[in-house]
């Protein structure tokens, strides 16, 4: 019975809440993301993407302000990013929250939105399993999965039949990992080896000299982007397997837009699979981009997928207030997000209705020298390719 | 088969030679100071940043990079003994590590506002890239440096330690800091620069690790373990303790890496905890 | 006889285990706190709770002397502990810190035996070894514990069955304070009694202790154990409360943070790590909104000032303040 009693108080508190919430003039946006500490980029680029959009589009939609609640994780804290969660609802009657670069600490908002029942964008975190958590969570980003399944496609696609992969060993890894080995066994290839690289341990001259004795037709890679990506191929360069005309094929993040022009030389020739390539051709990327650099910052660098998807994660909210007149409901929200289609600047996406998963184009890109700069040039796609870590 | 264990054998020795010239600094202020200076990393990336600023901005090559990182760092390393370090050399060994970490966390800041977050873009002279072939092997050029340039360092430091008036100083310093006073040695002048030398040598350590161990500015935290590691299992205040202790952590890091790459990332910490409990004080103890 | 004059009268007091004024001050705060700042309760629960945790590294580092940078261990298995409960069918809140306890107890028990031998490098060496591994093992057994994802799904029961976790902290707030001040109450009977001064002893003079008859050895495990204990239920209530482990409860940063936290408030007074804590947490969550990055300079800045200056943290600083006011011995 107090059970009972304290929940129907709370629903009404809640109510109360989101009536006065919608009441007011403003949309407010809560943004968890890590802008400070080693993850800081991830912050700072969805942000960056987010401002991009407010300067293109203007900071009003269906007749009321758009504001953002920045608020710092410092990184994988689950604990903080759900006190966060909760402070953002209770104390600053946000309508939305948005940002997630990490896995655990969406994954600790979770039962957070479905109890206030407030729509959560996912502008990062790929982890498959997150979106299944809870109804109220959509994902504009990409899973990882979603990544490795096409790459290993196009690998069979174009005569690679026999790969070694090499992995960090953490969940994300172990995802690429598990993704890529199963659709690449179903297409008929072979895994000649693989190896799981430790997380805090940089040094890759052990994975490179088993790879060198396997001598496979190209090593799959899947690491944190940064620093392990350099390591690793510089290792690879110094064994001489590039010389030895092994491939090198990875996941996109590994030359990542914001970091690819200081990683230099050594990445190229570099075939990678991704959502977003900064240097994709389209109008929506061109006004992107120019509204990127209009936005912020120049010592914010270099956009990469991590902007793009503030971008879009802003484009959802927008559209979501205009289709219910700026007065948002948690239901009605969810109910207006899944089956979402529009042009974003990596490509045509859309919200998966079943899973409110997105669905998009993944590209086999190359690293290439345009203009005197490093960039992924594209010149290869597979449209529609939904997350494969829930079928 | 036995080609690999070779060539095993030779990148674990690279990596533990990376480590030793790293760490030495430590153990020599650690054996001499008892001060558990937690900051050393800091000199490392002082030293890196030195190496990579210069080639990139002022296009310098790479080996004189490092002379220049070696006096940056030592430089820097005077001015803060004499500065701070030196008021705690009484104090308990929890005051150190917390002072440490202190500059630790501060120069993490400095660097990121400086130089921003990310790693900086390292690319070597062309003529230390790639392999070279000796009797069947491949070996790498760059690794092959960092082994000779270690040895030979290692070879003048035991020189400068044993022969040299100022190491016979370090030497009774260590070994007894009051009586060496007593004697008329000037057991201030001796921390100082031992504590410089020691910076430097990290200094130096950090503009060559640089392409092997990447530079950002979470450095100093990163590799911690690894310099306290070295120097806690082969003891401090000598310069064999250190050398044996990083080229076997080295060796079995990178053997166990390569030979049991499921268990790879425990066995340099189970190693240490290991070594610890057989030899407490180290492989080759303080003599107290 | 003519009485001692009043200086040498007050040179030395024995430890007392009445309850002071300032004690039962101190304890209102949090009460006070729970009304004056209802919107800020989540943060609040999360303090008393971190702030166990820095009191459990003050039983070994502030009264034994051992400097752990891996403490963090105790709390992530307390935390996992209490997690994996509730993921696999057990959500009774109470009996999962009691198992935390137990776990944490047995793992520090275990651990004790590594720590008590060495110096100090050789024993921070091999404290940061343990938490290392133990994260590295953690990260291994992701089947187990969620990896670097996390473990979720931990749903907790109400507690008594009517005390469901709300989303305003309420529940959280309430259940850490009670738990936070029955756990204090009794360390703080422990370190006041012959055992706790024996553990004083040994930080003090740890080459004298036998000369008196005291095991050295013995009571430094003893003393490790229950400072796992506590870390666990700690760790525990973090699970709880947030309904979810994160991987990050058994890292280098927070074996690190804690101790700062410590520091800050002051060790070896039982009552510094919560307020080393209050002061860490508060702080950086309001300089966070302002500018994220220069957090990790101030702190850094601080630590330096404290270590060469203001030696004794917060409480250290408070306590000869007093005594430079009513000259009396701190």
């Amino acid at each position: 019975m107090m059970k009972r009693i304290s929940r129907l108080l709370l629903a009404t508190a809640f109510a109360t809440l989101a009536f006065a919430a919608n009441a007011q003039d403003t949309i407010k946006v809560g943004v968890i993301a890590a802008f400070s500490g080693p993850f800081a980029d991830y912050g700072s680029q969805i942000e960056a993407g987010m401002k991009a959009y407010m300067k293109e589009h203007g900071d009003t939609v269906a007749g009321k302000k758009v504001e953002l609640i920045t608020r710092d994780t410092k990184g994988p804290q689950p604990e903080t990013a759900k006190r966060l969660a909760q402070e953002l609802i209770t104390r600053d009657h946000v309508q939305f929250l948005a940002g997630f670069g990490l896995t655990p600490n969406a994954m600790a908002v979770a039962p957070v939105v479905s109890e206030a029942k407030v729509p959560m964008v996912i502008s990062n975190a790929a982890t498959s399993s997150i979106t299944t958590k809870s109804p109220y969570i959509t994902r504009v980003s990409m899973t990882i999965p979603q990544i490795a399944e096409p790459l290993a496609q196009w690998a069979l696609k174009n005569g690679i039949k026999q790969v070694y992969t090499v992995v960090a060993d953490y969940g994300p890894g172990i995802d690429a990992e598990t993704q890529f080995t199963k659709t690449f066994k179903e297409g008929g290839g072979q895994i000649i080896g693989s190896v799981r690289t430790p997380l805090s341990n940089p040094d890759f001259s052990a994975a490179t000299l088993r790879v060198k004795d396997a001598k496979p037709q190209a090593v799959f890679v899947f690491l944190p982007a940064g620093q392990q990506g350099i390591s690793f191929m510089k290792s690879f360069n110094e064994r001489g397997l590039a010389d030895a005309g092994i491939k090198l094929i990875a996941t996109g993040d590994i030359t990542d837009d914001h970091v690819l022009e200081a990683m230099g030389e050594p990445t190229l020739g570099m075939i990678t699979a991704f959502h977003y390539s900064s240097a994709h051709k389209s109008p929506e990327n061109a006004e992107f981009l120019k509204a990127y650099a209009a936005a912020n910052d120049p010592k914010v660098g270099a956009p990469n997928f991590m902007a793009a998807a503030g971008y879009d994660t802003m484009h959802v909210i927008y559209e979501v207030a205009k289709k219910l007149s700026g007065n948002i409901d948690g239901d009605k929200a969810m109910a207006a997000i899944k089956g979402m289609k529009w042009m974003s600047p990596r490509g045509p996406v859309e919200i998966d209705p079943q899973t409110r998963d997105i669905v998009q184009t993944v590209y086999i890109r190359k690293v290439e020298k345009v203009d005197g700069k490093l960039a992924n040039v594209e010149f290869d796609k597979i449209p529609n390719v939904k997350d494969p870590g829930k079928k | 088969m036995i080609g690999n264990a070779i060539g095993v054998l030779f990148d674990g020795v690279a990596y533990g030679s990376l480590l030793f010239i790293i760490a030495v600094g430590l153990s020599v202020t650690l054996g001499l100071m008892n001060f558990v200076n937690l900051a050393h990393g800091a000199f490392a990336m002082i030293g890196g940043y030195v190496c990579v600023m210069l080639m990139t901005r002022a296009g310098v090559p790479f080996l004189a990079t490092l002379p220049v990182a070696f006096i940056a760092a030592a430089i820097v390393g005077l001015v803060l003994e004499r500065l701070l370090y030196q008021r705690l050399y009484k104090a308990s060994p929890l005051d150190q590590v917390l002072f440490s970490i202190g500059l630790v966390f501060m120069s993490i800041a400095i660097f990121t506002y400086y130089f921003g977050a990310s790693q900086q873009p390292v690319s070597l002279p062309p003529y230390l890239r790639g392999q070279i072939h000796v009797a069947g092997l491949d070996l790498g050029v760059y690794r092959l440096f960092l082994i000779v340039v270690v040895a030979l360092l290692t070879i003048a430091l035991q020189y400068m330690l044993d022969r040299t008036r100022f190491g016979s100083q370090v030497r009774a310093s260590v070994d007894n800091a009051t009586a060496a006073a007593g004697l008329g040695i000037n057991v201030d002048r001796v921390f100082a620069l031992t504590f410089a030398l020691g910076s430097g040598l990290a200094g130096l350590g950090g503009g060559l690790g640089i392409d092997v161990l990447g530079l950002d500015p979470t450095f100093p935290l990163k590799y911690m373990v690894y310099f306290l590691l070295v120097v806690a299992v082969g003891g401090s205040g000598t310069i064999k303790g250190p050398l044996l202790a990083a080229l076997i952590l080295g060796i079995f890091d990178v053997a166990g890496k390569y030979y049991y790459p499921q268990i790879g990332g425990f066995v340099i910490y189970a190693l240490m905890v290991v070594l610890l409990i057989i030899f407490p004080a180290g492989l080759y103890p303080r003599r107290v | 006889m003519e009485s001692p004059p009043r200086a040498h009268a007050k040179a030395f007091r024995l430890p007392s285990d009445r309850w002071s004024a300032l004690e039962i001050a101190f304890w209102l705060i949090p009460v006070v706190a729970f009304f004056a700042f209802p919107n800020y309760r989540v943060l609040g629960s999360q303090v008393l709770i971190i702030g166990l945790f820095a009191v459990s590294l003050d039983l070994i580092l502030g009264y034994a002397g051992i400097v752990s940078l891996g403490h963090a261990a105790f709390f992530g298995i307390g935390a996992y502990t209490a997690g994996l409960l509730a993921v696999h069918g057990w959500h009774e809140p109470l009996s999962g810190l009691v198992a935390a306890a137990i776990v944490g107890a047995i793992a520090g028990y275990l651990a004790s035996f590594l720590v008590v031998r060495g110096g100090d490098l050789t024993r921070l060496m091999v404290t940061l070894g343990i938490g290392l591994m133990l994260w590295e093992a953690a990260n291994k057994a992701a089947f187990v514990t969620g990896g670097v994802d996390g473990l979720s799904g931990v749903t907790i029961a109400p507690i008594f069955g009517a005390f469901g976790f709300d989303i305003g902290g309420r529940t959280a707030y309430l259940y850490a304070l009670a738990v936070v001040f029955v756990v204090f109450v009794v360390l703080r009977r422990i370190m006041h009694s012959p055992f706790g001064l024996g553990v004083r002893g040994i930080r003090e003079s740890g080459k004298r202790m036998p000369a008196i008859g005291a095991p050295v050895a013995k009571r430094l495990r003893a003393i490790f154990t229950v400072a796992a204990a506590v870390a666990g239920i700690a760790g525990a209530l973090i699970a709880q409360s947030t309904q979810f482990v994160g991987i990050d409860t058994l890292g280098f940063q927070r074996s690190a943070d804690v101790m700062i936290m410590l520091v800050l408030g002051g060790a070896g007074r039982l009552y510094g790590g919560l307020v080393g804590a209050a002061v860490f947490i508060i702080a950086q969550d309001y300089l966070s909104g302002i500018d994220p990055v220069y957090w990790e300079f101030w702190i850094g800045f601080f630590l330096v000032l404290i270590v060469l200056f203001a030696h004794g943290g917060i409480l250290g600083g408070l306590a000869s303040l007093r005594a430079r006011v009513t000259r009396r011995a701190p």
